[in-house]
């Protein structure tokens, strides 16, 4: 899933709404489910998810229908940095489904892993099978529940995964109770020795920086990297340095290529330093009013 | 002067001041209105990290506010039959605050042991919602037809006072839900705001039960 800077894609917006004719978007499903408006539209061979039907700011997954395996939006690319801390996790969650294009890169590059993903939506899950072509896989069990619920019930049958990524937000609206310093902790009491948590989060508002000094208060420091979204990435061992990162982006530089993933300028925008206001107070289960401070 | 009296109406209400017993009825019933509305927006949020935030939880705390009120409504109207006073339309008040302790100081381990006892998140949620939420609604649901006793002196104005009662606790719970989502979560922790609600509700029936005036003890018929 995904959410926009949306002031500075103003500009890029408006230009490709005036060079596109209007009518080039076309909407190939539309269904109401419990929770929203999952919408399917169609535009010169690419195909994406929205929740809203403005889609060209609140697309959650997108799809080149020529190149299914292609990453097309900035924010799962970037989620993929995850491989450079830990290159062969073998069990996998994710929380938030979308069209799958995250899953169905995991299942590709990581022919071992197996993945859980936690999706809360079965309208998206549907239209994620029969619109972006989920794949059905036995290393891919997809669960409809509730990030949080799901993550406790995972600690309490005592499961453990090699790398947590965390994708259950759009711009316009965060389960708050996903986005608390006590819900990190669960996630990071699921996760194995050298484990990775990958989260995509907000890079604007005020938001950013409560969001990052939680993170900060589970996690310690973590890599942030800033595309239009921000990705956060934990790495659970030693932190490794720039050299190393980029010795191993080289690695995968040819495996990621056929995703459309580009191994150097991913590893360019991985950093350490704290870019926030570093006493913006902690979300809390007891303060956790995100979606008020994301205005 | 003949007045007509109603049936409920057949027993004096206790000679305290009569304006203060209005003022004190309304207050207390637009009070628990706000109340009972933060409880339960807040009661969405103690329950999300348990049981998530989906349709079904709110499905299940709105059903049992709701249940909670019918029946404290019933009780509220029978409770207000013999010797009605401000004094005790203050104590259900305080009752409906003490009984929100339990939330605040064994709420978490309540929630989890619920979840384990029922992992269905429907009927999870739904117990969750009974245990924590029932008593302290169900109390909060006897002020309205209580003030409404106290409130009422003849028939003629019955449904005119019931009205205004009506006005002030469902604007009262306008009120919490708004201040509540809008701006109280942005400042305070959710067992903070809980607190200070309880301490409200403490203090306004307090004062009620403090209130002297010649409590009438038998029962008196109308003339």
């Amino acid at each position: 899933m995904r959410f926009s800077l949306r002031l500075l894609l103003w500009p890029a917006m408006l230009l490709a709404a005036c060079s596109a004719p209007a009518d080039s978007m076309k909407l190939l499903h539309s269904e109401r489910s419990l929770y929203r408006e999952v919408l399917v539209y169609e535009d010169s061979g690419q195909r994406c998810m929205c929740f809203t039907r403005n889609c060209r700011i609140g697309r959650q997954s997108c799809m080149d229908m020529r190149h299914p395996d292609r990453l097309q939006l900035n924010y799962t690319r970037t989620m993929l940095g995850a491989l450079y801390l830990n290159s062969s996790p073998r069990s996998i969650l994710i929380v938030g489904l979308g069209g799958g294009s995250l899953p169905r890169a995991l299942l590709q590059l990581l022919p071992d892993a197996h993945i859980d993903v936690a999706e809360i939506d079965p309208a998206v899950v549907s239209v994620a099978q029969k619109y972006f072509d989920l794949p059905r896989s036995p290393r891919m069990n997809v669960i409809e529940a509730d990030g949080r619920v799901f993550v406790k019930r995972a600690i309490r049958e005592q499961r453990r995964y090699d790398l947590i990524m965390l994708d259950a937000f759009d711009h316009e609206y965060i389960p708050e109770h996903l986005l608390t310093r006590e819900y990190l902790a669960e996630v990071k009491s699921l996760l194995t020795p050298g484990a990775v948590v990958a989260a995509n989060t907000f890079s604007s508002s005020r938001l950013y920086d409560h969001e990052s000094t939680t993170y900060a208060a589970v996690f310690g420091q973590f890599f942030n990297l800033k595309k239009e979204n921000r990705v956060i990435l934990v790495a659970g061992g030693t932190e490794p340095s720039m050299a190393q990162l980029t010795a191993t982006s080289r690695q995968w530089d040819a495996r990621l290529k056929p995703l459309g993933v580009d191994s150097a300028a991913l590893v360019e925008l991985f950093s350490t330093r704290p870019d926030w206001d570093q006493s913006a107070r902690v979300l809390t289960d007891q303060y956790s009013p995100a979606n008020l401070l994301n205005r | 002067m003949h007045k007509l009296h109603l049936p409920f109406a057949n027993h004096h209400v206790s000679t305290s001041h009569k304006p203060v017993r209005i003022l004190l009825s309304y207050l207390i019933a637009g009070w628990s209105g706000f109340f009972v509305m933060g409880v339960e927006l807040l009661g969405g949020r103690l329950l999300a990290p348990t049981f998530g935030s989906s349709i079904y939880v709110w499905g299940a705390i709105i059903t049992i506010f709701m249940l909670a009120l019918s029946l404290g409504y019933l009780a509220g109207g029978r409770f207000s039959m013999v010797t009605p006073s401000v004094r005790r339309l203050g104590a259900i008040l305080v009752v409906a605050a003490c009984t929100l302790v339990p939330v605040l100081v064994f709420g978490e381990e309540l929630l989890e042991a619920v979840a384990i006892a029922v992992p269905d998140p429907r009927f999870g949620s739904l117990l969750a919602a009974t245990v924590l939420f029932f008593v302290p609604t169900f109390f909060s649901g006897m002020v309205s037809p209580y003030a409404v006793r106290l409130l009422v002196d003849e028939s003629a104005s019955a449904g005119r006072h019931a009205g205004q009662l009506y006005f002030v606790s469902t604007f009262g719970s306008a009120a919490g839900t708004l201040l509540t989502s809008f701006y109280l979560v942005l400042l305070l922790e959710v067992n903070q705001i809980l607190l200070a609600m309880l301490a409200i509700s403490l203090l306004i029936g307090g004062i009620a039960v403090a209130v002297r005036g010649h409590e009438e003890t038998g029962v008196r018929d109308a003339v």
